[in-house]
C-alpha cells in the first residue's frame, strides 16, 4: 500500500507522521532547528527510520507550518490552518472546534464534517498565550516546562494577574517570588490569565462542540483544566500525540491529493 | 505660594515644587516598593532644593500609576491631565503630548488652555515602552545611552516587524546571526524605529498636531527621538528634563486649585 507523509515544521516544534492505509503507521516530534531543509531532513528521518522506510517509498508529501516552503522533498505545501483541521478531524471526527496552542501563535479555528475550515482566528502578534510565554515563566520560576502546569494545579489561591504580556508578566512574578509567593499560585494566576485570553480568541469563532486543543501546550494538564473551567467544555484531546494534528492533517491531506490525481475521489 | 506636584510612575517617582511658573525644587528617584514612602522622599529632596518645608505649601497634587497608594495627600488627577497641564506651561501653542514611560505609553491632545481634548495609550503590554527597550539593550549588551547614539549612527532601519517585545527580540537575534550580519547600528535603529512605528500609529487614531512634544523617561533617548520625528513627520520638541512634565503638570493644578 502507499505510503503518505506529512511534515509540520513549526516555529519551535517539527514534527512528522506517516499515514498508510489511513492508520498512523509512524510519528516524530523534535526540535526546530536554525536551518529550515536541515530540519525538515531530520524530522522525515526521525519518522521514517524506525519503521524502515525512505523518502522513496513515499507517494506523496506535503509540508506544512511556518518551514513549509523550505522541505525539499515535499510535493506540495499548504498552511498550518488547514492542515491542523484536517489532523484533529481525521482523528476526531465529532470535533467542531480547536484551540491551537503552538509555540509563537494560537488559533481558533472552527472546522466541518469534511475536515475543511469554516472559520478561524489567529493571534501571532502578541507572546501571550503562546508557547514562547510559558517558556519565559518556567524559566524565571527555574522550572522546566513540562513542570508548569502540573505544578498550577497544586495551587490552593491563585494569584491574579491583569496582564498576559510575557515582559510584564515576567517582572511581576519575579516580584512576587521575592515576596514569597508559592510559585503554584504564580503559576495559576498566570495560566488563568493566558486561558481567559484564549477562551476571547475562541469567542470570536463559534465554540461549539466537540472542543479540542493541539499543538504543544494541550500536553501542560495545568492548561487543559483552565480551558475547561473558562468554557465550561471538557476539551477531547487526540490520540496518540496532539502535537501532530498538523503533521497528521498533512498526511491525510497527501493521500486526498494523490487519489485525486488518480483521479478518484477521495475517501 | 508654591506647591508641589509628585508623579509616582512604574520605574521612577518625580517630585516638582513650583511657584509662580518656576521650577524651585525638583526630584527623580527610583520608584520604591513602598509608594508611599518613595513619594515623601521625593518630594523631601524637591523641598530642600527649594529651601522650603511641606508647611509651605499651598497643595500637593499626586499622579501616575501609583498614586492611589499614596494617604498624605488628598488630591490626585489623571495622569493625562497633568502632562497636558505640565506640557502647556512649557509650551503653551503644544496640541499633541507623547508620553513614552517605563511601562505605559500615553498620546494626549491638548487645547489651548491646557486641557484634554483626546487621549489614547496603553499599559497592558511592553510593546511600545521604555522596557521594550530595556530588553533590548540586555540582548545587545550595551548600556541605553550608547544604544541611543549608535542609533543617530545607522543608515537603514533594520526590519524589525514585531510589536511584541519576546517575538522581537527574536527578529534582532536573527539579524546578528545573518551571514553577512546586520550592521549593529542599523539593528538599533530598526529596535527604535519599530518602537515608533508603534506609538505613532497610536497616535494616528486620534490625530497628531503641531505643536508636538515628546516626554517621560524614553525621550532622553535621541535614536528614539529621531526615529519618533521619521514616523511623525514633524518637529517633536523635547523639553530638557522630560521625565518631569506629569509632575509639573501636577504642581500646576496643585497652584491653581482654589483652596
Amino acid at each position: 500500500m502507499p505510503y503518505f507523509a506529512g511534515i509540520d515544521i513549526g516555529s519551535r516544534g517539527a514534527k512528522g507522521c506517516i499515514i498508510e492505509d489511513g492508520k498512523i503507521v509512524s510519528y516524530f516530534i523534535g526540535d526546530t532547528g536554525p536551518e529550515s531543509v536541515k530540519t525538515a531532513w531530520y524530522t522525515f528521518e526521525g519518522t521514517a527510520k524506525p519503521v524502515g522506510l525512505e523518502v522513496k517509498d513515499m507517494t506523496y508529501v506535503v509540508a506544512t507550518g511556518y518551514g513549509r516552503v523550505l522541505v525539499p522533498f515535499a510535493n506540495e505545501n499548504i498552511s498550518e490552518i488547514s492542515c491542523h483541521a484536517k489532523g484533529a478531524q481525521y482523528c476526531l471526527p465529532s470535533v467542531r472546534t480547536i484551540l491551537d496552542m503552538g509555540g509563537q501563535d494560537c488559533k481558533a479555528i472552527n472546522v466541518n464534517e469534511k475536515g475543511v475550515v469554516t472559520k478561524f482566528i489567529m493571534n501571532d502578534k502578541c507572546a501571550g498565550g503562546t508557547g514562547r510565554f510559558l517558556e519565559v515563566i518556567a524559566s524565571v520560576l527555574g522550572l522546566t516546562i513540562e513542570q508548569i502546569g502540573p505544578v498550577a494545579l497544586t495551587s490552593t489561591e491563585k494569584f491574579p494577574f491583569n496582564t498576559v504580556c510575557a515582559v510584564f508578566a515576567k517582572s511581576e512574578a519575579l516580584t512576587l517570588l521575592k515576596k514569597g509567593t508559592p510559585k503554584a499560585d504564580i503559576l495559576a494566576g498566570l495560566h488563568d490569565a493566558i486561558a481567559t485570553r484564549c477562551h476571547n480568541l475562541l469567542k470570536r469563532v463559534n465554540i461549539e462542540k466537540d472542543f479540542t486543543i493541539t499543538g504543544g501546550i494541550s500536553k501542560n494538564t495545568g492548561m487543559v483544566a483552565k480551558m475547561k473551567e473558562k468554557l465550561g467544555l471538557e476539551p477531547v484531546l487526540m490520540e496518540p500525540d496532539p502535537q501532530i494534528a498538523g503533521a497528521l492533517g498533512a498526511a491525510v491531506f497527501a493521500r486526498e491529493r494523490w487519489l485525486a490525481k488518480q483521479g478518484q475521489p477521495p475517501q | 505660594m508654591p506647591a508641589a506636584g509628585i508623579d509616582v510612575g512604574t520605574l521612577t517617582t518625580k517630585a516638582v515644587v513650583l511657584d509662580d511658573g518656576r521650577v524651585l525644587g525638583k526630584c527623580i528617584l527610583r520608584s520604591a516598593e513602598n509608594a508611599e514612602a518613595g513619594a515623601l522622599k521625593a518630594l523631601e529632596e524637591a523641598l530642600a532644593q527649594a529651601g522650603l518645608k511641606i508647611e509651605d505649601l499651598k497643595g500637593i497634587v499626586v499622579t501616575g500609576a501609583g498614586r492611589k497608594f499614596i494617604t498624605f495627600t488628598q488630591k490626585q488627577k489623571t495622569l493625562l491631565s497633568c502632562l497636558a497641564k505640565g506640557a502647556n506651561l512649557l509650551v503653551p501653542t503644544v496640541r499633541t503630548v507623547f508620553d513614552v514611560g517605563g511601562e505605559s505609553s500615553t498620546v494626549v491632545r491638548v487645547n489651548e488652555r491646557g486641557g484634554v481634548e483626546d487621549s489614547i495609550g496603553h499599559d497592558r503590554c511592553a510593546s511600545g515602552t521604555g522596557v521594550f527597550l530595556e530588553s533590548m539593550a540586555k540582548l545587545m549588551q550595551m548600556p541605553l545611552a550608547e544604544m541611543a547614539k549608535a542609533s543617530l549612527l545607522g543608515e537603514h532601519r533594520a526590519e524589525v516587524t514585531s510589536m511584541c517585545a519576546i517575538f522581537a527580540e527574536q527578529e534582532v537575534i536573527s539579524h546578528v546571526h545573518r551571514q553577512p550580519p546586520t550592521p549593529k547600528n542599523d539593528i538599533i535603529k530598526g529596535i527604535h524605529g519599530s518602537m515608533a512605528v508603534r506609538i505613532v500609529g497610536l497616535a494616528k487614531r486620534i490625530g497628531i498636531k503641531p505643536e508636538a512634544v515628546l516626554v517621560g523617561g524614553v525621550a532622553q533617548n535621541v535614536g528614539f527621538a529621531r526615529e519618533m520625528e521619521i514616523e511623525t513627520k514633524i518637529k517633536l520638541i523635547v523639553p530638557p528634563e522630560p521625565q518631569l512634565v506629569a509632575a509639573l503638570g501636577a504642581a500646576r493644578i496643585a497652584l491653581e486649585e482654589k483652596v
